[in-house]
């Protein structure tokens, strides 16, 4: 039982990753590698002004750190003309100084003994078990970013966004300002992954440096995965089909950890390779298909064999 | 109301591939004037859109838009008042976005309440309207993605985005090109009615001479970036599209191919 709260606190969480990165790679069609710096960056901030004893705002200001790291990506796209992808791994590169930095130059810090959301919320709500306070807190996080963000999308704000990402040409000739709706964009969503580092910190009560390390493949997996589900439709849908593509994965992972992996296996680090090859199959369906419905139609010819 | 001074532009300066696009180009249209543009591939028709719009900065000369200088000013600045329809269907529309949803783009842009819902009942009511007119039954339509409408289905939401909110100056870049004939005629029917009842001062590109003859108030003929032939009322009213042809070859030493519509220099015949 604690293993699928566990895996359902974790997906539903890391469906805040999985709507950040659907907001670069499906609406602005970015792979947005300032993903991985910024998750490490809201992590470490949240965890440091954690321990400070402002565990509310540290999970403010942990996603306003990653909102600052996509306007930064965002800057040196538009303003500078480097490359999305360059860009996105010069601001992950800076940010791992930061990070250091943030982290007053260790490579992690616990947060045990700590007051956190989860410990406030749990004393809070003494008659729920430990493990159902913990997702409440988490759902209502989540959802409270999907709501707000499928608002922001439904706005003309969030409308230019979408044509941007959709067709330049025709945003520039409906005299919108392209540049400042993609760094706009790049901001909103940093700050959805880095709300899910902040809170990681807390849920795990420790922060480590190298947290974010393989985060854009995670999001990927989770709104392919979601996709797969509900196909691609509006926004709105995109949003909650990443959020249960996000869980779906945590699910497999859990799955796969716990019963596929034996013990001469270091679990943790497969999961990577894991990750990685899900990604690899899920974009090259389109390619697949297409091949084999050549292969079909070559069969099926005239001159078939 | 549009003022081009001495305006040049030459692209691949001090390469073996260096193309004059414009060369000290004046022009002066005035409002409520509907002007066609003719010329040869090349001539430069499309690159004074562009330096019109602000696609580029020119090298060398001025833009006025009512009485303002617009030289300097980013694109999509120029755009608040601008509208411009270019030949593939494709460049206007958000292909992924609904007809509804494109038209909202182009009804709140520029405006400043940028955080405001994008579609209201009020809006979508304006669109239908709007949309019912042209008679292609889009109005049944507004929740369809726009990348699934035919070529001239989009052109036509592409005009309405650009004049819904009318524009001091529309740019018709051979909007009708891409389409088949009897698509096309029925675009530039909705073009001259957008056009009349807005009383819009508008600039078109177009290859069919015939088009250009017929429609508008003023032609103007292009080549080697430098406007050859400029004429309006009366003398345009009486001129025969054989005449047109025969002033074209005098003055740019080429001939119009009738077939292609193309122009080829007169010495390779």
């Amino acid at each position: 039982m604690s293993l699928v709260l566990g895996a359902l606190q974790l997906g539903v969480m890391y469906g805040l990753l999985a709507i950040g990165i659907f907001i670069s790679f499906r609406i602005l069609n970015i792979p947005d590698l300032t993903t991985e710096g910024s998750f490490g960056f809201g992590l470490c901030v949240s965890a440091m002004i954690t321990i400070a004893g402002h565990p509310y705002f540290a999970v403010l200001a942990g996603c306003l750190a990653g909102a600052l790291a996509g306007v930064i990506t965002g800057l040196l796209t538009t303003k500078c003309k480097i490359h999305p992808i360059l860009a996105g791994i010069l601001t992950m590169t800076g940010l791992y100084s930061i990070n250091l930095f943030v982290m007053k130059g260790s490579s992690n810090v616990s947060l045990i003994n700590t007051d956190t959301v989860f410990s406030d919320i749990r004393a809070l709500l003494p008659f729920l078990s430990k493990d159902v306070s913990r997702l409440a807190v988490i759902i209502v996080l989540t959802a409270v970013a999907a709501v707000l963000v499928a608002a922001f999308f439904k706005t003309r704000l969030g409308l230019s966004i979408r044509a941007a990402g959709d067709n330049e040409t025709m945003v520039r000739a409906s005299s919108i300002n392209v540049d400042r709706v993609k760094v706009i964009s790049l901001a909103v969503s940093n700050a959805c992954v880095a709300l899910n580092g902040a809170i990681l910190a807390q849920y795990q009560d420790y922060a480590d440096i190298s947290t974010g390390s393989g985060m854009l493949i995670v999001g990927l997996a989770s709104v392919i995965i979601g996709e797969a589900f509900f196909g691609k439709r509006g926004v709105t849908v995109g949003i909650i089909s990443a959020v249960i593509g996000s869980t779906i994965y945590r699910i497999i992972i859990t799955v796969i950890t716990k019963y596929l992996i034996t013990s001469s296996m270091a679990s943790a680090s497969w999961l990577k390779l894991i990750s990685a090859v899900i990604v690899g199959i899920a974009l090259s369906i389109p390619a697949i298909k297409s091949a084999f419905a050549k292969f079909k139609m070559k069969k099926g010819g005239p001159f078939g064999a | 109301m549009l003022k081009l001074e001495s305006v040049s532009k030459t692209f691949s300066k001090d390469t073996p591939n260096e193309h004059k696009a414009l060369d000290n180009l004046s022009l002066a249209v005035d409002s409520g004037e509907f002007v066609t543009v003719v010329g040869s591939n090349g001539a430069g028709k499309s690159t004074l859109f562009n330096a019109i719009c602000g696609t580029f900065m020119v090298d060398a000369g001025a833009i006025m838009l009512d009485n303002k200088d617009i030289t300097y000013l980013p694109d999509f600045k120029r755009a608040r008042v601008i509208g411009r329809v270019f030949q593939d269907p494709m460049k206007g529309t958000a292909p992924n976005l609904t007809i509804e949803e494109n038209l909202a783009l182009a009804y709140s842009g520029g405006n400043g309440r940028m955080l405001g819902f994008a579609l209201n009942s009020k809006a979508v009511e304006k669109f239908r309207t709007e949309l019912e007119k042209f008679g292609m039954g889009l109005e049944n339509r507004m929740k369809t993605k726009v990348g699934l409408l035919s070529g001239g289905q989009r052109q036509a939401v592409t005009l309405l985005m650009c004049t819904i909110v009318p524009p001091r100056l529309l740019l018709l870049d051979e909007h009708t090109a891409a389409l088949d004939p009897a698509m096309s005629d029925k675009i530039m029917e909705i073009t001259k009615d957008i056009v009349k009842s807005n009383n819009l001062t508008t600039i078109m590109i177009t290859h069919n001479l015939n088009f250009a003859m017929r429609t508008g108030t003023r032609t103007i003929m292009m080549d080697s970036g430098k406007i050859i032939l400029d004429i309006s009322g009366e003398e345009r009213d009486k001129m025969s599209l054989s005449e047109l042809l025969e002033l074209y070859s005098q003055r740019s030493d080429k001939v119009f191919d009738n077939d292609r519509m193309l122009l080829t220099k007169r010495t390779e015949i």
